[in-house]
């Protein structure tokens, strides 16, 4: 039976070879044919050689999850055929170059169809009809690959030549004549299969031409967008994985006015920003978990100083220079209780792509609310993963600032001749005045120390009560005054047999995991915490009405776990977790949460907290 | 750079009513009292300046002005001032720091601010030692040398902080003394005005912890040329006809010559300190930089950009970013 735009596709090769490139052309193809695609990319901490893939994933509604399951391989050397051609299911396809790999070698399924490209023969040709030379050619292999890829899978040639011709412009246009001459190389080579072949392999893509615009990007890209939309003036950064994108893709947009400043490492990185946000701008940094440990000490200025700042911590797989390239959620304990002393901090992770935006959004308008530093955890999995998604929804968004001083506020200023009060807290709202330095009457002093009203250095015991109560006083007025669809949602079937609890790139793939597992009998919902800190102690409710939960995390620990402890009291014995540095795939937790379910789990003893738990650890993935 | 007064203020009107405690005698009265006179002699509107001080005890400087006052962390008073010039040039922006937190710890900024040459003026109140901490030698004591709270003699080699401006690309290199008020605040007003990073290096007593360089010492007569010659040890470079600026900064031998030569006097040893403008140069500022490559930043200041309207909704167009992706 034909399997019509539910697919999964993978290409792999050295890095440095365009494997990304082409996993671009191949998703962005299939995006303007209107399917909905999800992309994961694996990759090395190296820039040439060490093996990398990317999966992409097609269906005909919209995903956030890759599966293990792989039906069409595209390989054009023989490392990537080598680790991956056992995954490649019953009924899916191999493309390899048949002078380079032996099939025998290969640990390939019964009922796998396998498609030899000469790719060497193909690129001679295309040397042939452009005139280019043959030994720079080499890079092409991947466009051959996507091609003969998209040749199996049935999608006309116009949807690769659209795609190509939206891909170079400018100077690139010159290269276009070259790859699609290896594209139709590659498509006759497939089309002249036998046709027994073309029956065998059952999966098919349709172009869906109705379906409207949709956004192919990244989280990194929806990021900077959110940030820009914000008003985001002011960016620095320290060079790290993954974060960089995000600065890189800032910085590629000089006409959005954006000053994005490379400092000399984290300490700078978000000392530079704290000093901007003194003068008013909207400023941020972006960094991973090295950076992350380095800014601790001035995001505790930023406290004390009630510096309305914005940290997005890219986590990836730690401790210390850990998995450099890889996914993990493992810094949550560390946002919510990083630095020296005790100052308000606000901890948020977007749930999917869109929200990625959305929050990066929201954080400026909340670190200046509550004049406080916000730790935004974005993780590697969506950083770099390619998702097709409906165009951010802009209608609704404001830009609060939070309490500024009044003109009276300065002028009263003037006359009484002292500086500025500007940690003197409002009656009403608490939060205290905030001028700009420039307006008549701002003055006023800043610093690490515990101040007064003005910013002077004391001592004073009544006055370090004031002032620490004050500041530690805005975690009530963060969950008071968040709307409580920001602090968390609750997807998924009613009346649920089991509450699945997550936070951060996980929410998307247990929303994925909602009709497989109904097809299994299990109905689930599923809890996702935006806000991780402070924790939404209005959660409490939905943990114990539920029937049971799972906790489902990208780490040892389960961290998410251990906040909802200390918070609500609740303790959630049945956990999920992968901490290999490679995302959960939508099988696994699939089949994870049906263990559980089934009680098939042996019980063991947490080391941390003594309580019995049953755990499955997820270890699928190269 | 700020705007300048129309009615100047009096040096009475930088001045905090903050009380300070400083030892008496240290050498940072004579800095601060420097500083306060520079801002109202240039006409400063205090709410359109801000210091940016280190911590120590001269970090303490931000709370005994009356302008903005910003006390950092101990050695990123640099990173801090930058972020703040950078979002707004409009401010008059100046850094401040001991010794121990320019050029130990904050060492890598300091060396890396020179590579951008933002333009605001950098104070280093040189004493040779951790004053606030109770007197461990910073990396200006020369090696050897046993300041009274050293259990043992110094084990590690000083740094020249003028040399390591001048590889750093500081544009502007002085050095004065906390207790010459006259050159300090003629100093202090040129590293101000001056476009471009400027670095004056102010040799500061401590008479709780650095017992080698007092006040007195620095106010003693030392050997000249010549049979019972005696002269003062602090000797101003500039009025012995040195003079460091470079004329023509697109001239390489011009300023290689310049360069050897304030190389030369930063590196200076014996028994005399020499003090004055030891290099100057006029390049594009960091801020003149990213307004080349981000045309915006002409118009408008970060911290001044548009970018919500009356009613509080975003203004910034992102249609033409989203194209991109569209698919
Ligand atoms: C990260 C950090 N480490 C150490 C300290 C302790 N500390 C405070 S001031 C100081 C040294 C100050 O020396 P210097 O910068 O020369 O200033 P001075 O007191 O001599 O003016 C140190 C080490 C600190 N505040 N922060
Ligand atoms: S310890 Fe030294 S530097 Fe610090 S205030 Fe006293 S004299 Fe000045
Ligand atoms: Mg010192």
């Amino acid at each position: 039976m034909k399997v019509v735009n539910n697919f999964s596709w993978m290409i792999g090769g050295p890095q440095g070879t365009g494997i990304e490139s082409s996993a671009n052309l191949f998703a962005q193809a299939c995006a303007s044919a209107g399917l909905w695609v999800f992309g994961k990319r694996e990759y090395h901490s190296n820039i040439k050689g060490k093996h990398s893939y990317f999966q992409v994933r097609v269906f005909d509604k919209p995903i956030n999850s890759h599966v293990d399951d792989v039906h069409l391989l595209a390989t054009f050397e023989d490392s990537t055929a080598r680790l991956h051609a056992h995954e490649v299911v019953k009924g899916g396809a191999l493309i390899y170059d048949p002078t380079k790999i032996m099939l025998d070698d290969l640990n390939l399924k019964s009922g796998v169809i396998t498609l030899p490209i000469d790719f060497n023969t193909v690129l001679r040709h295309v040397a042939e009809v452009t005139g280019e030379d043959y030994g720079k050619l080499a890079i092409m292999k991947n466009v051959i690959a996507v091609a003969a890829s998209m040749a199996l899978l049935r999608m006309d040639i116009s949807e690769m030549e659209e795609t190509l011709n939206r891909l170079f412009t400018g100077k690139k246009a010159r290269l276009i004549p070259t790859n699609m001459a290896a594209v139709k190389k590659a498509y006759e080579a497939v089309e002249a299969l036998p046709q027994e072949i073309h029956n065998q392999f059952l999966y098919h893509l349709t172009p869906n031409k109705k379906m409207a615009k949709r956004l192919l990007i990244n989280g990194a890209s929806a990021t900077a967008m959110g940030k820009l939309k914000a008003g985001c003036r002011y960016q620095t950064y320290y060079p790290i994985s993954p974060a960089t994108d995000e600065s890189n893709f800032l910085e590629s947009h000089p006409e959005s006015g954006i000053a994005v400043v490379q400092c000399e490492d984290e300490i700078a990185a978000i000392d530079m920003a704290l000093g901007a946000a003194t003068t008013g701008v909207r400023a941020s940094t972006a960094t991973s978990g090295p950076g992350f440990a380095l800014m601790q000490e001035g995001m505790g200025w930023g406290g004390m100083n009630e510096v309305p700042i914005v940290v997005f911590n890219y986590q990836r797989g730690g401790p210390s220079t850990g998995l450099p390239t890889r996914h993990e959620q493992g810094d949550l304990m560390f946002s919510a209780f990083g630095g020296h002393g005790e100052y308000p901090k606000l901890v948020m992770a977007p749930a999917d792509i869109d929200d990625h935006f959305h929050v990066a959004f929201e954080s400026f308008n909340y670190a200046d609310k509550f004049q406080t530093p916000v730790m935004i955890l974005n993780d590697k999995l969506l950083t770099h993963s390619l998702q097709t998604i409906p165009p951010f929804q802009e209608s609704g968004l404001v830009i609060d600032r939070g309490r500024l001083a009044t003109p009276e506020e300065l002028e009263a200023a003037i006359t009484e001749g002292k500086g500025f009060p500007r940690f003197r807290p409002d009656a009403k709202t608490v939060m205290s005045p905030r001028p700009y330095p420039g307006q008549e009457g701002s003055p006023y002093w800043m610093t690490g120390d515990e101040h007064d009203d003005y910013g002077h250095i004391t001592e004073n015991p009544e006055i370090r009560i004031k002032m620490h109560e004050k500041r530690l006083s805005k975690y009530k007025l963060m969950l008071e005054q968040i709307p409580q669809d920001k602090q968390f949602t609750l997807k998924g079937e009613k009346d649920a047999d089991v509450t699945l609890v997550c936070w951060g790139s996980t929410s998307g793939l247990l929303l994925d995991a909602v009709e497989p597992l109904k097809e299994k009998g299990i109905k689930v919902n599923i809890l996702n915490y935006r806000l991780l800190h402070p924790l939404p102690i209005a959660t409490e409710k939905i943990l114990k009405s539920a029937k049971k939960l799972i906790l489902v995390e990208s780490n040892w620990g389960t961290q998410l776990g251990h906040l909802i402890r200390m918070t609500t009291g609740v303790f959630i014995p049945n956990q999920v977790v992968k901490y290999t540095g490679r995302p959960m795939s939508l099988n696994e937790i699939v089949d994870a949460v049906e263990k559980l379910m089934k009680k098939e789990v042996k019980p063991e003893v947490d080391p941390l907290t003594g309580m019995t738990i049953e755990k499955v650890v997820l270890t699928y993935g190269l | 750079m700020a705007s300048k007064l129309q009615t100047p203020l009096t040096v009475a009107a930088y001045k905090s009513d903050v009380h300070n405690d400083w030892c008496p005698g240290c050498g940072d009265f004579g800095i601060l009292q420097a500083i306060q006179q520079s801002f109202a002699e240039l006409a400063l509107p205090p709410w359109e300046s801000m210091v940016f001080a280190g911590i120590g005890c001269s970090g303490k400087v931000f709370n005994y002005m009356a302008s903005h006052g910003v006390h950092t962390l101990h050695g990123r008073v640099l990173p801090f001032a930058v972020g703040a010039k950078l979002a707004n040039p409009n401010l008059e922006v100046i850094a401040v720091g001991g010794d121990g937190d320019g050029y130990g710890i904050g060492a890598g900024h300091f060396v890396h601010a020179g590579r951008r040459n933002v333009d605001m003026a950098y104070i280093v109140m040189t004493n040779e030692v951790y004053g606030l901490t109770k007197g461990q030698a910073s990396p200006t004591l020369g090696r050897g040398q046993q300041t009274k709270s050293l259990p043992l003699p110094n084990t590690n080699d000083a740094i020249q902080p003028l040399a390591l401006a001048l590889s750093a690309g500081y544009t502007w290199i002085g050095r004065s003394y906390a207790f010459d008020g006259k050159h300090l605040k003629e100093m202090i007003k040129k590293a101000i005005q001056h476009k471009g990073m400027a670095l004056l290096d102010v040799l500061q007593p401590c008479p709780t912890f650095n017992d080698l360089h007092t006040t007195e010492w620095f106010n003693k007569k030392v050997k000249g040329e010549g049979e019972n010659v005696m002269v003062p040890r602090i000797f101003n470079v500039n009025d012995q006809g040195y003079d460091g600026a470079v004329k023509d900064p697109t001239n390489a031998d011009e300023v290689n010559e310049k360069k050897s030569k304030a190389f030369e006097m930063a590196n200076y040893v014996g028994e005399r300190n020499p003090v004055g403008v030891f290099y100057e140069i006029n390049l594009p500022t960091y801020v003149e930089r990213m307004q080349a490559q981000v045309p915006m930043l002409k118009q408008y200041a970060p911290a001044l950009m548009p970018y919500q309207d009356a009613s509080h909704l975003p203004t910034t167009d992102l249609s033409k970013v989203y194209d991109e992706y569209l698919f």
